[in-house]
């Protein structure tokens, strides 16, 4: 007497090991595409596992929140990784005090090009004003993006979306722009993928070089708070 | 192990109680990782001692974001109404950023007599 495929397919779908088995698998695959590739930016590890478990969560009808229930487990683990960029930062600290004018330099420039020029355009394409409002913070970490989308009229799962999508696109070409653009110094390419890019264009300089790491954690940390200042200054502009 | 573990949670927790409290623009995480840069000065000998788990964590710190990108799956919808719209917004607002970005740093870098010069990008 053998049970039921369908069955144990039931009872797997519906508890949270399946999809946390398959979170780490997509992104096990990802990361071996991206080795593969000789650690090119465009085999986005990120990118290719959320493309795998969209399809697989698609293909087999499952959504998102049972989904969530099993990959909450490697979301939870965002908030420690979080408080972990304090090591790359404390070894460059020295750097950093050298470099005070140059960081808040870029951390301005980036962040204000980041909300206006996204508004700009979204605005030119006659997107309506809950979707700029969703957009407006979409360079900042997903927890404070959320929060500033909530206050001017967002969408928060639609932010968290953006937020994504901007990091991704972020992480991916980040490295040929600045090579075109002939820029040299990590400390200045780091700063800027994490003002404009949050979290995952600063995995991303954590891949690159420990320097552009923590120039990033640091511009990600305080666009954070740049951004809930000046997202409703802006968004005034374009009401 | 376990005690370092404890010790970076500790520091996320303070920081989402000082978040709430404060009603602070900063999530708790990142309240927490400044709060770390200051124990770090307090007590160096702790930097040493978190530095494996801390580097392990951050190495997989992509990992950590794939459950929340999979999310696009609930808004596909709304990608097909507004998604040429957003893509280009995200893309080209990003170049500039970050152009903007590495730019004014460079650029102020240079003007305060700060540029580097021991260890440069390829």
């Amino acid at each position: 007497m053998r049970a039921d495929p369908a069955l144990i397919w039931a009872y797997l779908t519906q508890g949270p090991l399946l999809w946390l088995v398959a979170t780490l698998t997509a992104y096990a695959l990802g990361d071996a595409c991206f080795r593969a590739t000789g650690r090119q930016s465009w085999a986005n590890p990120v990118l290719i596992a959320v493309a795998l478990l969209g399809g697989l969560l698609i293909g087999t009808g499952t959504d998102y929140s049972t989904y969530f229930q099993g990959a909450q487990f490697v979301h939870f683990m965002l908030g420690p990784a979080t408080v972990c960029l304090a090591i790359p930062m404390a070894d460059n600290l020295p750097r950093m005090r050298r470099a005070v004018l140059p960081i808040a330099a870029g951390l301005v420039a980036g962040s204000l090009v980041a909300v206006v020029s996204a508004l700009a355009i979204a605005r030119g394409f006659g997107l309506p004003q809950d979707a700029l409002a969703s957009l407006a913070p979409k360079s900042t970490t997903a927890p404070v993006a959320i929060g500033i989308s909530e206050r001017l009229g967002g969408l928060p799962t639609v932010t968290a979306m953006l937020v994504l999508m901007t990091g991704v696109f972020g992480a991916i070409v980040v490295t040929p722009l600045f090579n075109l653009l002939g820029l040299r110094d990590w400390r200045a390419r780091g700063l800027a993928v994490g003002t404009a890019a949050h979290g995952i264009g600063t995995a991303r300089a954590l891949q690159v070089n420990p320097t552009a790491g923590a120039f990033a954690g640091i511009g990600m940390g305080l666009n954070a708070v740049l951004t809930a200042l000046i997202a409703p200054l802006v968004m005034r502009l374009f009401e | 192990m376990i005690p370092l573990l404890a010790t970076i949670l500790a520091f996320e927790l303070i920081g989402e109680i000082a978040s709430r409290a404060f009603d602070l623009p900063m999530p708790g995480p990142v309240i927490g990782m400044v709060l770390l840069l200051g124990a770090f000065r307090l007590w160096p000998a702790l930097l040493d001692r978190l530095r494996p788990v801390g580097q392990g964590l951050l190495a997989h710190l992509s990992l950590f974001f794939v459950p929340a990108g999979v999310g696009i799956v609930a808004h596909l919808g709304l990608l097909r109404d507004y998604g040429v719209a957003m893509v280009v917004a995200i893309a080209v607002s990003t170049v500039l950023a970050l152009a903007a970005g590495a730019l004014a740093f460079t650029a102020v870098a240079r003007l305060t007599g700060n540029a580097e010069e021991d260890e440069e990008a390829p």
